[in-house]
């Protein structure tokens, strides 16, 4: 444990007025905890206030109306696996829930903050960019709804100010007869970060595909010009690799009748 | 904001919980938390409040080993034995979700959970003994 | 048990009354001149024990066989993360905090980035010629079987470093003061060594230093030499601030900072008859050390020995060196070199094959070791090897000729390519040559007051079933219930030096000297009048028991004594290299996916004849754990360079397999026993490792056409291959 544990504040919120409250006098919000409590004990944690959500109730829930079906931002990756509505209309969401990490980190992690983490290769990204979601990020005084294609700007920047919190993830209910393709190419079958993750939904002549881990941010399009993607080395792999293996994905997706 | 492990180990001393990575890969330190498979060294202390929490000395009653111990121990399934609490917690946790899994599902469920020195065949041969109790 | 109870106690589990917590500050630059060590306002330094190179009672080198490392750096350090600075403090989170505040400043000298660099002397960083070691092994003529070849095929191997992984990370915990000496206990495979390295370091005389083995978590080789260094290091933090310390390693201070399977190169020269006949084998062994010397001498000879496989070829040349290399030192690691040289030969032989147009299989049963033949050493095989009837079984159980056959088929047609291949090859057990002579080690049995039998030995149990096969061994031996055995705990203070947990030795070697042991305190027990032949195990317990009250100790010992005709000469490095050799053939089936150029292991077959099987379960984990492992040095063990050092020292970015992974390993033995060894059984815990990554890279040639000649073979390699 490479951090100076007590010089860190951890307060608990089990109502959202309260952690958005905190949020304006500079606490960090921690859910699930499989990205932060990496940093803090690799002594990477530079932020030293934080405000857990986990306990809010409200926001873990997994609600269907005829339009949409809507994720509260505290869904665990193990709740994403559990749900047939999901499975059945969002199954490229349930593919990434069940390849992200092992048993363990699925009954911790949450999809918020898979999102707010904001790493490239994130495995939920592709999906949610696939199946057009949108994010509701609230603060103590405003509330306002974002398409998802448009949050991520640049490495670790997103549409989300310090006091707003993701509170829940709409997707449309508008892809269930659509072809869907996802494959995540990692290090290692299980328990493995990506290094090319792809996405993928098609019908008829429109497609809509999204990809991880070939830019700073997870990349979406709505054709198989790959030229937007800008692969890196990196301590995982090579640009060429993932270059190469992005045009192999999309010549596979393209291909499934 | 002291990680659960550290509470464990340390203010606990429940050594049977192990520290194999820090960073939530090796399952070394698998807990489970209201009957869930959790890495403790992920958690921090404040989020298990009102939990229950069962570590690998709780998984014996009254001195009477769990069929998944058994079975370790009459498969193999234990060589250097680090691995072996989170390793017999996850073969728990996917036991109590599907008693009789299949060989994929075992690999799954154990994806977590690395071991250095069995190459697992021991082991799954164990979690299929155990379901079979 | 108490493993799966989680009651065994590992060094972490520890907690000594007035504790400190250590901390070690290494160098943050590469090879260079300290210049200086600064303390950082803002943390209590007067609270903190500090230990440098100065504070070092006796000698400041680490007791191995060239003495060249330091256990701390003093004016030069020699790579990245040497230790430079010791930290001990109460408090666990402060003494992280100051460790991030010692800064130290080194000035840069040149360094040798690469292993060519080293043997083309771009600068000299050890010795006069960078050269820890080198060998030359000559059978024969090699010139001249070359002049009687029909073909002569040539080829370039390589394997790269790879981190031992056990779970548990290195530990200790020293309390050491000059009136009653220095005790340590921790995670181990050696407890002679570290208490041989601990001797020097304190200037104290042996009797004064107690070292003591606590449940290891796995050591495959890394915790063979290095516990010597973070054991010196606990214990000059305890000299010097007069309280126990414990010294924890965490995952990434072991990955970085630990020694790692030296990387090899290795070129291979084969001179063939027109009918498939080896007539001369000429082999470039060379091997990455590192900055200092560690084992590599003794890597380097397992490696050259084993360089030439299980075949008869009349004129043989090996020249192997290790060298130098501006990076923390490699070390031991199961195979200890054999992996490496084997990885090479098996790759050239089906390399060979195929210029000869000869299936490989059928090249090898032309060339394989018959009973009465020699081997590279000029060793004469004096027991019954039947590689053929191994090869004929092995391609049997994994169903070579028809998998072979059906994707030969279906590969130009489907996208998947699948292949089958194989690799057939040896592994010599206990100490090279006259090392078990110089080792002479020994072990103690003694009668317990209860009338139980304890052993007493150095062999350590990391996972590979000592207590177990010792107690089974001793039980056997007695004729007597196994619960009446008990193991000592490996305490320098009580065992004797049964020599290291090491080159697959345990069962073989110190399995005998248990069983010598025993079968000697039985003859003292019924020579003594309380016990008559034949007895129940209930008699023998009151009999030993009885002995004890009214006699005294009741103890026996087995020394050991080489197999008589056993001839090595170190000068040539001819002769009887080992007492014995387990024999295998390892079949690997694959898929390549070329739209992700990764490869799969679909199934393994691993068949061996290792003298006889003591316990089938054990053995059996011995060799799953073993493919495993090899499968990770083949296709997923990537140590990443940066600077010096290793980049991708976390467990997410070292790609070790998990059981998602694996194929089914298929584990099958032959028997044919061994005189020397207990109950005939021969050494096999590195066996596993030398034969499955030339077997996979084998199956990925047949499967794609590409034969690739480097490990780890990850899927950027394998995309550049085949994408262009």
């Amino acid at each position: 444990m490479r951090s100076h544990v007590p010089s860190y504040e951890l307060v608990s919120a089990h109502r959202l007025p309260h952690a958005l409250s905190m949020l304006t006098e500079g606490y960090r919000p921690i859910a699930g905890g499989t990205d932060v409590m990496v940093l803090f004990e690799a002594g990477k944690l530079q932020h030293k206030k934080w405000i857990s959500i986990r306990e809010i109730q409200d926001l873990r829930y997994i609600d269907v109306t005829p339009d949409y079906v809507t994720l509260g931002a505290l869904t665990t990756y193990t709740d994403v696996r559990r749900s047939e509505i999901l499975a059945k209309e969002f199954p490229l969401l349930a593919q990434a829930a069940a390849l992200t990490g092992g048993i363990a980190t699925q009954n911790r992690g949450t999809i918020g903050g898979n999102i707010a983490n904001a790493s490239p290769a994130a495995d939920t990204p592709p999906a949610l960019l696939v199946y057009d979601a949108e994010l509701e990020l609230v603060s103590q005084k405003t509330s306002r709804w974002v398409r998802y294609t448009k949050f991520h700007q640049a490495y670790k920047v997103m549409d989300l100010a310090p006091d707003e919190l993701l509170t829940s993830i709409r997707l449309p209910r508008r892809f269930a007869n659509w072809r869907h393709f996802y494959r995540k190419v990692g290090t290692r079958r299980a328990q493995a970060i990506s290094k090319v993750c792809f996405a993928g939904v098609r019908h008829g002549d429109q497609i809509r595909v999204a990809l991880g881990s070939v830019a700073p941010i997870p990349i979406f399009l709505e054709s198989a010009d790959l030229s937007a993607i800008t692969p890196i080395d990196d301590i995982r792999s090579t640009a060429r690799y993932r270059l190469q293996v992005a045009k192999n994905l999309m010549a596979e997706f393209l291909s499934i009748p | 904001m002291s990680r659960l492990l550290d509470v464990l180990r340390e203010d606990l001393r429940l050594t049977g919980v192990k520290e194999g990575c820090g960073e939530g890969e090796c399952g070394a330190c698998s807990v489970l938390i209201d009957g869930e498979l959790v890495n403790s060294c992920l958690v921090p202390l404040l989020q298990v409040e009102g939990a229950s929490i069962t570590t690998i000395e709780g998984v014996a009653i009254d001195g009477k080993l769990h069929a998944v111990q058994q079975a370790f121990l009459d498969c193999g399934g234990a060589q250097c034995g680090i691995c072996t609490p989170g390793m017999i917690l996850a073969a728990m946790a996917l036991l109590d979700q599907n008693p009789h899994p299949s060989l994929e599902q075992i690999k799954e469920g154990l994806a977590g959970n690395l071991c250095r020195c069995t190459g697992y065949m021991r082991i799954f041969e164990a979690v299929v003994h155990a379901g079979r109790e | 048990m108490r493993k799966v109870t989680g009651q065994a106690q590992y060094i972490d589990d520890l907690c000594f009354p007035g504790m400190l917590y250590g901390a070690t500050v290494r160098n943050p630059a590469r090879r260079g001149k300290i210049r200086g060590i600064v303390f950082e306002p803002g943390v209590p330094w007067d609270e903190f024990t500090i230990v440098t190179a100065k504070d070092i009672p006796g000698k400041n080198y680490v007791a191995l066989i060239l003495n060249d490392q330091p256990f701390l750096a003093g004016e030069i350090t020699e790579h990245g993360e040497e230790a430079v600075v010791l930290l001990a403090h109460p408090d666990r989170y402060l003494v992280e905090e100051a460790r991030r505040r010692v800064r130290i400043d080194v000035e840069p000298l040149p360094c040798i980035d690469s292993l060519d660099d080293s043997l083309a002397k771009k600068e000299i960083i050890w010795g006069d010629d960078n050269i820890f070691k080198s060998y030359l092994m000559n059978k024969g003529d090699v010139d001249r079987g070359f002049a009687a070849a029909d073909l002569i095929v040539e080829g370039e191997y390589e394997t790269g470093a790879q981190e031992q992984l056990y779970i548990e990370n290195n530990g200790m915990i020293a309390v050491a003061n000059p009136t009653d000496g220095v005790t340590v206990w921790g995670s181990m495979q050696c407890p002679y060594y570290v208490h041989k390295a601990l001797i020097p370091l304190f200037g104290l005389p042996p009797e004064k230093i107690r070292i003591i083995q606590m449940e290891t978590g796995g050591g495959f080789g890394g915790k063979e030499e290095y516990p010597s260094m973070i054991a010196g290091h606990a214990a000059v933090l305890a000299w010097k601030s007069g309280r126990p310390v414990k010294l924890i390693y965490d995952r990434a201070e072991d990955m970085t900072a630990t020694t790692k399977r030296h990387p090899s190169r290795t070129r291979h020269r084969t001179g063939v008859t027109r009918d498939g006949k080896l007539v001369a084998m000429e082999i470039d062994f060379d091997i990455d050390g590192g900055a200092y010397a560690t084992l590599s001498a003794v890597v380097l000879s397992r490696g050259t020995i084993h360089a030439a496989g299980p075949y008869s070829c009349p004129h043989v040349r090996i020249r192997s060196r290790v060298a130098a290399t501006t990076y923390p030192p490699h070390g031991a690691f199961r195979g200890f070199g054999a992996p490496q040289s084997i990885f090479a030969l098996e790759r050239q032989m089906n390399k060979v094959a195929a210029a000869l147009n000869l299936p490989p299989e059928e090249f090898r049963r032309r060339n394989f070791l018959h009973e009465g033949q020699t081997t590279a050493t000029g060793q004469i095989i004096r027991e019954k090897v039947d590689l053929d009837d191994l090869l004929f079984r092995a391609l049997e159980q994994s169903h070579y000729y028809h998998h072979r056959e059906t994707f030969d088929r279906a590969n130009s047609t489907s996208t998947l390519k699948r292949g089958i291949g194989f690799a057939t090859f040896m592994h010599g057990a206990g100490f090279t040559g006259s090392g078990e002579v110089t080792l002479s080690s020994v072990v103690t049995v003694e009668a317990t007051a209860e009338g139980k039998v304890r052993i007493l030995a150095a062999s350590t149990e990391i996972g590979q079933g000592t207590n177990t096969i010792f107690s089974q061994i001793a039980a056997d031996a007695l004729r007597i219930d196994y619960s009446l055995i008990e193991l000592a705990q490996p305490d320098t203070a009580t065992v004797p030096n049964s020599g290291p947990t090491v080159a697959s030795r345990t069962v073989m070697v110190v399995g005998k000297l248990v069983e010598a042991a025993c079968i000697g305190l039985k003859q003292m027990l019924v020579s003594s009048g309380l016990l008559e032949q034949p007895y129940t195990s209930q008699e023998f317990a009151a009999a030993a028991a009885e002995y004890v009250h009214t006699l005294g100790p009741l103890r026996a010992s087995g020394e050991y004594k080489p197999p008589p005709n056993v001839f090595w000469n170190d000068e040539t490095y001819q002769g009887d290299a080992y007492g014995a050799y387990a024999w295998a053939v390892y079949v690997a089936m694959v898929t390549v996916d070329p739209v992700t150029y990764e490869v799969r292991v679909d199934d393994f077959v691993a068949m061996q004849e290792i003298g006889k099987v003591i316990h089938p379960v054990m053995a059996m984990g011995q060799i799953e754990g073993g493919v495993a492992q090899a499968i990770g040095f083949a296709l997923y063990e990537r140590v990443a360079w940066k600077n010096g050092r290793m980049a991708n020292g976390q467990m997410t970015n070292y790609i070790m397999p998990t059981s998602a992974d694996l194929p089914p390993i298929r584990v099958y033995f032959a028997e044919n026993p061994y005189a020397h060894g207990p109950s005939g059984a021969k050494g096999i815990g590195e066996l596993p490792m030398d034969g499955v990554a030339p077997a996979i890279l084998n199956a990925i040639e047949h499967a794609t056409g590409v034969a690739f000649n480097q490990i780890p073979l990850v899927p950027e390699l394998v995309m550049e291959a085949l994408a262009s």
